[in-house]
């Protein structure tokens, strides 16, 4: 089966010539392997047994009581993924492609430092080099993650350049790959770059849509009225839309990191960017006038980019999904709801989702059951949501 | 009609007789003015100017290319006054802008390649477009008299080689490092069965870029190839001037230094 190399108009590879080749390789490789007996075999009893698949879904009651959700309010449990996130579905199918590619080096992005944890832990099992680039100031905000990828083994690549963030830090993980294309494999955390990228992320984070689809006919006979996820690159939301997409019953919600607000820096790339090429795909982006990439702002770190995969784009444009988003602020509250009414601190990232559920509850609950991608857990974001929340270890 | 800009850039090539200098100047750095001489003091030397419209994401830059770009950013640089620059030039060599496809397509393509053949520009060089991506802009090019300079890399194998030369037009830009700008290129029997290759499979002139520091190393090109490009050693020698003039006074030096190595090869 050929591989999607484009959504609508977007997606595209719009990358240096000295790439294309390991991009055709990738593609070739992901053709032949993508229903591949072993292929999904290994994979598969990795998932259930290292990563914990399926993960569970959870009703959140409380959480209903207090936002008034009588629909019922539920929880893809993506947090109790090994690591602490979906990121690992994604890091251990392309590991095992490369691995079947003969690479012998890892490179990556990460941005909340989720994916270059799972980047590292998949290094780790597989035995392959891992070096991932990291923001000089996502280093600080996610110190616990950065420390966890050195102790897997992995090196940690400070990125000073631009605002020393997701989007620098893709942009020196780009770069190290146009240098050593021939050895090393760049597995890309979200379901954005060049093609095939989009294509295969969106693909291996699609188990959590389909799971979720089956558990939610099991536990409440019926499709969610709306399912609602964090849309940063995107990876988490498109895995969880891709179950949906032909039930066109059920409400898709994408929430871009609304960040200070509608005056002020945010992350909000389909609700006021405008189309563009960044990092290798045609997509919606923030930039000025001259096409120069506007610095993106969000709490989270996960959430802090510019751009989005080209698949949301046409989402977007199509009208499949609607786009939202939620303020810092909306996010670290709603991050301590969650905290205090079901014992779950979730990821920043996810905060976004759950403060989106909580103040558009009144449209969300008229459609049935509510269904949140709940993407990660928060452990990460103690330091900076407790410095945020006036909440320390102090006696 | 006036001649396109394909055909001045392959004119030049068939009238030196010998491989051709293309140095870059990144437009708006240091600042506008000095980008602005510099372009001008090279030009006395140059074949080709190949001038940088700053991007905020150099996908193919390393870090000198990145801190000029940045630099020329934070001083305000627009597309728009880079394109001043090529209009300045019009009775020198030929200008070749280079810019990453963002810039290209932020106010449409078509305005903007319209914008930069109003100040005479023959060619432009986007290092993010490869050839499958390329086909509609080489259209709008072409129809304001632009040709889109096509890249190769080491990386690109016969097949792509052949691909990229039945559309090029102008001349190929060879990447002789499989990397990003301002490493450090070596002469030898890989680069030379490179250049070999790309000559094979390609039509127009074959340019070649990336890691080539000093006049020795362009002579040595000069040797295999129809031209060189040199582009962060420029930008580094700027950076290390202690002042402007001295900024000028080095650039000037850079150049004719890189135009005598090459001129050997006359006749």
């Amino acid at each position: 089966m050929s591989v999607n190399m484009r959504f609508g108009p977007y997606g595209g590879r719009y990358v240096p010539e000295t790439v294309i080749g390991a991009l055709d390789e990738l593609t070739e490789a992901y053709e032949r392997y993508r229903d591949d007996p072993d292929f999904l075999s290994e994979l598969g009893v990795l998932l259930g047994h290292y990563v914990g698949r399926p993960t569970p879904l959870y009703r959140a009651r409380r959480l209903e009581d207090a936002w008034g959700i009588g629909s019922g309010l539920w929880f893809k449990r993506e947090d109790l993924c090994h690591t602490g996130a979906h990121k690992i579905n994604n890091a251990l199918g392309q590991v095992l492609l490369a691995r079947r590619m003969g690479k012998e080096r890892i490179i990556a992005e990460t941005g909340a430092g989720q994916h270059g944890v799972a980047t590292a832990t998949a290094s780790a099992l597989m035995g392959l080099g891992c070096r991932v680039y990291m923001g000089r100031t996502d280093m600080q905000r996610q110190r616990l993650n950065v420390i966890r990828m050195r102790m897997l083994g992995a090196e940690v690549h400070p990125v000073d350049s631009g605002s020393g963030t997701l989007k620098d830090a893709t942009s020196e993980a780009i770069r190290d790959w146009v240098t050593n294309v021939d050895t090393t494999h760049y597995i890309i955390g979200s379901a954005v770059g060049p093609a095939p990228y989009p294509e295969i992320v969106a693909d291996f984070q699609s188990v959590i849509g389909i799971e979720s689809r089956a558990q939610m006919l099991e536990e409440t006979g019926r499709l969610p009225g709306s399912v609602v996820a964090c849309v940063g690159g995107g990876s988490n939301a498109i895995g969880i839309f891709r179950g949906f997409l032909d039930d066109a019953d059920v409400a898709l919600v994408g929430v871009e990191a609304g960040g200070e607000g509608p005056s002020g820096r945010h992350g909000a790339s389909l609700a006021l960017g405008r189309p563009g090429v960044l990092h290798g795909s045609y997509s919606y982006l923030l930039q000025d006038p001259d096409g120069q990439v506007a610095e993106a702002h969000s709490v989270s770190a996960g959430l802090d980019y510019p751009g989005v995969g080209p698949e949301h784009s046409h989402l977007r444009d199509i009208g499949r999904v609607t786009y939202v988003n939620a303020t810092d602020e909306a996010a670290l509250s709603a991050f301590l709801e969650c905290s205090r009414l079901e014992g779950l601190i979730p990821a920043l990232e996810t905060a976004h989702a759950l403060a989106h559920v909580r103040d558009g509850a009144a449209a969300l609950r008229d459609g049935g059951p509510v269904l949140v991608c709940l993407s990660g857990r928060g452990d990460k974001d103690v330091d900076q949501a407790g410095a945020a929340l006036g909440i320390d270890a102090s006696a | 009609m006036p001649e396109s800009g394909a055909a001045r850039l392959e004119r030049v090539f068939r009238d030196a007789g010998r491989p051709l200098f293309v140095p870059y100047v990144m437009g708006g750095y240091p600042d506008m003015e000095a980008s602005r001489r510099h372009a001008q003091i090279l030009a006395a030397h140059a074949d080709i100017i190949e001038l940088g419209i700053p991007f905020s994401d150099p996908l193919a830059d390393g870090p000198t290319i990145q801190a000029a770009g940045q630099a020329a950013l934070d001083g305000g640089t627009r597309p728009v006054d880079v394109l001043d620059i090529a209009g300045d030039l019009r009775d020198g060599p030929p200008v070749v802008v280079m810019t990453y496809f963002n810039t290209v397509i932020a106010q449409g393509a078509r305005d903007f390649l319209a914008a930069a053949a109003a100040k005479g520009v023959a060619g432009i060089i986007i290092p993010d477009l490869p050839v499958d991506e390329a086909a509609e802009v080489r259209e709008a090019a072409r129809a304001v008299g632009v040709a889109l300079i096509a890249l190769a890399a080491p990386t690109t194998d016969d097949a792509r080689m052949a691909e990229i030369g039945t559309s090029a037009e102008g001349f190929v830009y060879l990447v002789a490092v499989t990397g990003v700008t301002g490493g450090e290129m070596t002469m030898d029997d890989r680069l030379r069965a490179l250049v070999d290759r790309a000559r094979r499979h390609i039509p127009v002139p074959v340019v070649v870029g990336f890691g080539v520091r000093t006049p020795d190393q362009a002579a040595e090109i000069g040797g295999l190839a129809d031209g060189v490009v040199i582009a962060s050693e420029i930008i580094r020698r700027i950076g290390n001037a202690p002042d402007p003039g001295a900024a000028d006074d080095a650039v000037d030096a850079f150049g004719a230094g890189v135009a005598a190595a090459l001129r050997p090869y006359s006749g």
